[in-house]
């Protein structure tokens, strides 16, 4: 049987993804790794808030909700119940999802600029509310004892382990991205983007194609979130629900290209290099706030469709090929 | 052929050089690097403490430059060089560029971030690879109770660090009877308050209020207002610089009639002053002052080793370098680098389990106070010697703003003065 | 017991809500004018608050004196950002605006850390009090509240009085036809532009004679700004002090109840729910 095009693209991006994290491994570096793991964590970020922001049309400002939500789940399963570490994550991510389900009926109905804020409010309510949440350490959130990685086999592994569940967890994020793209549920997402009221006309339910896409864009943030604060040690409201960096994983998929598949994963592989290499260089380490708002201000006044979407439009070839 | 002949007027030059200058009968010692590695917060919310602490450290770089190096016994030179990263006040990277310090810069030896939430999660990473890492700037109890082995810290832990303001008050009011906390909500002041709260309690206070404020606050006008009803006799709290001082001038503003003002963190600080006579009176605890009374002698008197630079010196050779008084961020950060280097010597190696086991041998008085460390398996590495000195800021009597040290009785410099409207 | 901090509670509550009206006011202009959420706002503010600050310390000129200059510097700084940041994206969709300002955002945080550092600054400011038992109003927060009410009349009367303010209505309430009426839009767009920086940062030069601020202060104002904008309905500039003082007595009132920091949870969750319900806002127009 002959495969088509487009699924081989998707096996060729999730192979080339493989073959880059188990670098390594292979060569046995723990730093690699780390700025590995930190790359792949936004690559799910990116393509989550790409799946409701790009192919939907709805920006979410406050998505980093759910990755502290999910951290918050899973650390307090893992601290109180001593839940299995990926038990424990798999549990967040559908709490997470359930979160968004619930919330995303109402807020949906928003449109534009009212639904970005929206989410930003959101994300602060919850915030304040975890702050003051005692069964989830308030403001002095949760830390484990050193003795919970004993049963990952010590620190040292259980921070390998880590790698292996952010790396499994992006796969599954792109290949998720990719399916739903091409898929008529994608398509539908798709006509809503690009106007809603006349998808509506064509038979389709916007309300549930919405919040279909808003609770799938939940799970995977919750899970990166799970095994971010798993690795950490410690959660703290502050760094949980940090909205820069929701905005952060929003200037990611402009970078790379809104509404593809592999321009939230270029985005986020370009962005945390760059933001890596300027804060561990010395001349530009006080500055690289600075650089980085410039250089997002030129994609967004220049380059509007990101690195990917240019490609595209330059090379017309590469539209049948790039997803 | 020309190079050869170069080269041999080199290796001349060299060797005449050597026979020149070194002295004939010593080796010229070997020198070996140490490299020290860790994060700061170069930005973000932490920058300016951060920013005195690793001056501190560069200050003690210096002076063992200066002295050509750590000996050890063997006559080996250790030369310490320090290496960082900005983490930008945020827990994102901070694993990230500990594992990069570790496994690629090839660190020999670790000294935390600022603050305590920074650093447990730096203590994950330093505990697995071994890393000895002394921290600083953290003050938190917890961080201390997760059974980590390597880490060893230097600052007073939170569990006694507003427990002396509360023994202060009842001996300048022993009619004082109730207490209002308001505390910053996040880790670090909120450890600190509860366990003042509990100590408070079990010394016979009454707790009018205990609430926390958000970190970004500027506006204290709520808590003020709910703090004057119950007529409390004293107010304790605050959380770190900014929002500590601002607490303290919105008191004076709105003239709230209590005793006594204990604030974390913002009255040891120099800076503290600003405010004007919004600061007289406000008492605080500081992990160190330049008016710490630590010497050769007090050492001797408590039958303690004394180790390291003077009080004065170090204050005087800060304000040289950097044209301010030190705070107790900055002496921290010197004496991290001070108590580092005390292992090495003791250790006579660069091997991490015998500075460890140095480390945790390590009973002594310097600059900074005593030093002692936890070795209990359950709270290793906590610290037990050093104890928190209080500063109440007072008018001198040319009517300028001074803070001596008033607590504990033994190491004042003034009498401390309950609170007049 | 708490009902004794009821009165200077809400009165401290009801002042500072002006303070927060006047801080939104710049954001919901440029929003109504041309639809587009300034997520630069903070630094804008934190902007002003320096601006006053080193007037003051440099040239020694009374804070107040100080927001003239920032009144000027803020038009200008307001012309330049539409020109250089906004003016081109000016019609694409929403996100890229917001993706827009965020970016001017990012730089002068980035530029003010390095230059200001993040060490507090205050300006001591002392005009008295009035003072009768519990109740404490300072005559920095009376000025702020005066000086808030006399910016709202000021922008009314342009808005409603001018020519040029007329023009900038019309160009909010249909730029294509505006366009054809022969305004020149892009001038009305970047004069409105300008005007919201303006009053973002009268506001901070404001609030820094009240409150010691950082360059990141701003953000609080900026979250704020958001309910305040919402309350009042979303570029309704007139509306913002109205939704100002509601947030100021909200958190007034609320305070005396609660623990403090629950306040932040009803205030999001109000703005949220308004949003669903009513998200031309409580005082807006249907």
């Amino acid at each position: 049987m002959k495969r088509t095009w487009p699924q081989s693209f998707l096996w060729l991006t999730l192979l080339i993804i493989v073959a880059i994290a188990l670098i390594p491994i292979l060569i046995d570096s723990a730093s690699l790794r780390e700025d590995l793991f930190l790359t792949l964590m936004l690559v799910i970020l990116a393509s989550s808030i790409n799946i409701i922001m790009g192919y939907t049309g709805y920006v979410s400002f406050g998505h980093i909700v759910f990755f502290g939500l999910g951290g918050y789940f899973a650390f307090f399963l893992m601290l109180n119940y001593q839940v299995h570490f990926v038990l424990a994550a798999l549990a967040s991510g559908v709490g997470a999802s359930v979160f968004a389900f619930l919330l995303g009926i109402p807020v949906l109905r928003l449109r534009g600029a009212y639904f970005a804020l929206a989410t930003i409010g959101i994300n602060e309510a919850v915030r304040s509310f975890v702050t003051n949440f005692e069964p989830f350490g308030g403001a002095v959130g949760m830390f484990f004892n050193y003795a919970v990685y004993d049963a990952y086999g010590g620190a040292r592994n259980a921070l390998w382990f880590a790698y292996y569940a952010i790396v499994a967890v992006a796969l599954v994020t792109v290949a998720a991205s990719f399916l739903i793209k091409k898929s008529k549920f994608g398509l539908g997402l798709m006509a809503i983007r690009e106007d809603q009221d006349t998808a509506q006309v064509l038979g389709i339910d916007p309300t549930r194609y919405k919040v279909l896409a808003y609770t799938c864009s939940a799970f995977f943030p919750a899970l990166a979130g799970a095994i971010f604060f798993f690795k950490n040690g410690i959660i703290e409201p502050g760094p949980a629900f940090a909205l820069l960096r929701s905005i952060e994983g929003l200037v990611m998929v402009m970078l790379g290209g809104y509404g593809t598949v592999t321009g939230p994963i270029v985005g986020a592989v370009v962005y945390e290099r760059l933001r890596a290499f300027l804060i561990t260089n010395p001349n530009f380490s006080s500055l690289h706030l600075f650089i980085a708002g410039l250089l997002l201000l030129v994609i967004v006044l220049f380059v509007t469709a990101g690195v990917v979407g240019w490609l595209r439009q330059r090379v017309p070839l590469l539209r049948r090929y790039l997803e | 052929m020309r190079k050869l002949v170069f080269l041999a007027l080199v290796v001349a030059l060299i060797a005449s050089l050597g026979v020149a200058c070194g002295p004939v009968a010593a080796p010229t010692p070997t020198v070996k690097r140490v490299l020290v590695g860790f994060t700061a917060s170069q930005t973000g919310k932490l920058n300016k403490e951060s920013k005195e602490q690793i001056q501190g450290l560069q200050l003690w770089l210096e002076d063992v430059k200066k002295a050509g190096g750590i000996k050890l016994k063997d006559g080996t030179m250790l030369m310490p060089e320090i290496k960082f990263y900005d983490d930008e006040s945020l827990t994102d990277r901070v694993q990230a560029l500990y594992t990069k310090l570790i496994t690629e810069d090839k660190v020999d030896f670790l000294i935390s971030p600022y603050s305590s939430g920074l650093t447990q999660t730096a203590a994950v990473v330093a505990e697995q690879y071994g890393k000895v890492m002394i921290t600083t700037g953290a003050a938190s109890d917890t961080t201390m109770e997760q059974g980590f082995k390597t880490i060893f810290q230097i600052y007073t832990p939170a569990s006694r660090y507003l427990t002396g303001a509360v023994d202060l008050l009842q001996k300048l009011d022993p009619t004082a009877k109730k207490i209002a906390f308001v505390y910053e909500k996040e880790r670090f002041s909120t450890d600190v308050t509860t366990f003042a709260q509990k100590y408070a309690k079990e010394k016979g206070f009454d707790i009018v209020l205990f609430e926390g404020y958000d970190t970004a606050t500027t506006d204290f006008a709520p808590f003020i207002n709910k703090i004057m009803p119950p007529k409390p006799d004293a107010i304790m709290g605050g959380g770190h610089f900014t929002d500590g001082t601002t607490f303290a001038k919105q008191l004076y503003e709105k003239k709230v009639p209590v005793k006594f003002v204990a604030i974390l963190v913002a009255p040891p600080e120099p800076a503290f002053v600003e405010i004007g006579d919004a600061a007289q009176y406000v008492v605080g605890p500081s992990q160190w002052e330049p008016l710490a009374r630590y010497s050769p002698e007090s050492a001797k008197a408590a039958g303690l080793p004394w180790y390291g630079i003077g009080v004065a010196d170090f204050t005087s050779a800060y304000k040289t370098k950097y044209g301010y008084e030190p705070s107790y961020h900055s002496a921290g950060g010197y004496a991290a680098g001070l108590i580092f280097q005390k292992g090495l010597e003791e250790a006579d190696s660069v091997d991490a389990e015998k500075v460890k086991t140095a480390l945790d041998r390590l009973d002594l008085l310097t600059f900074f106070g005593h030093i002692k460390f936890d070795t209990a398996a359950k709270t290793h590495g906590k610290q037990i010697g050093h104890e928190m000195v209080y500063v109440q800021w007072q008018k001198d009597a040319a009517g300028k703003l001074v803070k001596p040290v008033v607590w504990p009785l033994e190491g004042k410099s003034a009498d401390a003065q309950l609170r007049k409207q | 017991m708490n009902i004794d901090a009821l009165v200077p509670s809400s009165i401290d509550g009801l002042m500072l809500g002006f303070v927060y009206g006047l801080a939104a006011m710049g954001l919901t202009l440029i929003f109504g004018v041309m639809r587009v959420i300034n997520l630069a706002h903070g630094p804008v503010i934190a902007l002003g608050m320096f601006a006053v600050y080193l007037i003051g310390t440099q040239f020694g000129v009374n804070p107040y004196l100080g927001l003239i200059a920032v009144l000027v510097l803020g038009l200008v700084l307001g012309i330049v950002m539409y020109f250089v940041a906004v003016h081109r994206v000016i019609n694409a969709p929403e996100l890229t605006t917001l993706l827009a300002t965020f970016s001017v955002n990012l730089m002068i945080i980035g530029l003010g850390t390095v230059v200001f550092t993040t060490t507090p600054r205050a300006i001591d400011m002392d005009l008295g009090a009035f003072r009768t038992g519990a109740i404490t109003i300072l005559g920095t927060k009376v000025v702020a509240v005066l000086i808030a009410i006399a910016v709202t009349v000021g922008l009314y009367l342009f808005l409603y009085r001018t020519r040029v303010g007329k023009s900038i209505r019309a160009v909010a309430n249909n730029r294509a036809a505006a366009e054809l009426m022969g305004i020149n839009t892009t001038g009305v767009l970047a004069l409105s532009f300008g005007i919201g920086i303006m009053l973002a940062m009268t506001s901070g030069g404001l609030i820094a004679t009240l409150f010691s601020f950082t360059i990141l202060a701003g953000g609080v104002y900026e979250l704020k700004s958001f309910v305040i904008v919402v309350l009042g309905g979303l570029g309704n500039p007139t509306g913002a002090l109205v939704g100002g003082i509601v947030l100021g007595l909200l958190e007034g009132l609320t305070t005396i109840f609660m623990p403090v920091g629950w306040v932040p949870i009803i205030e999001y969750g109000v703005f949220v729910l308004i949003l669903l319900i009513r998200p031309t806002g409580l005082f807006g127009a249907r």
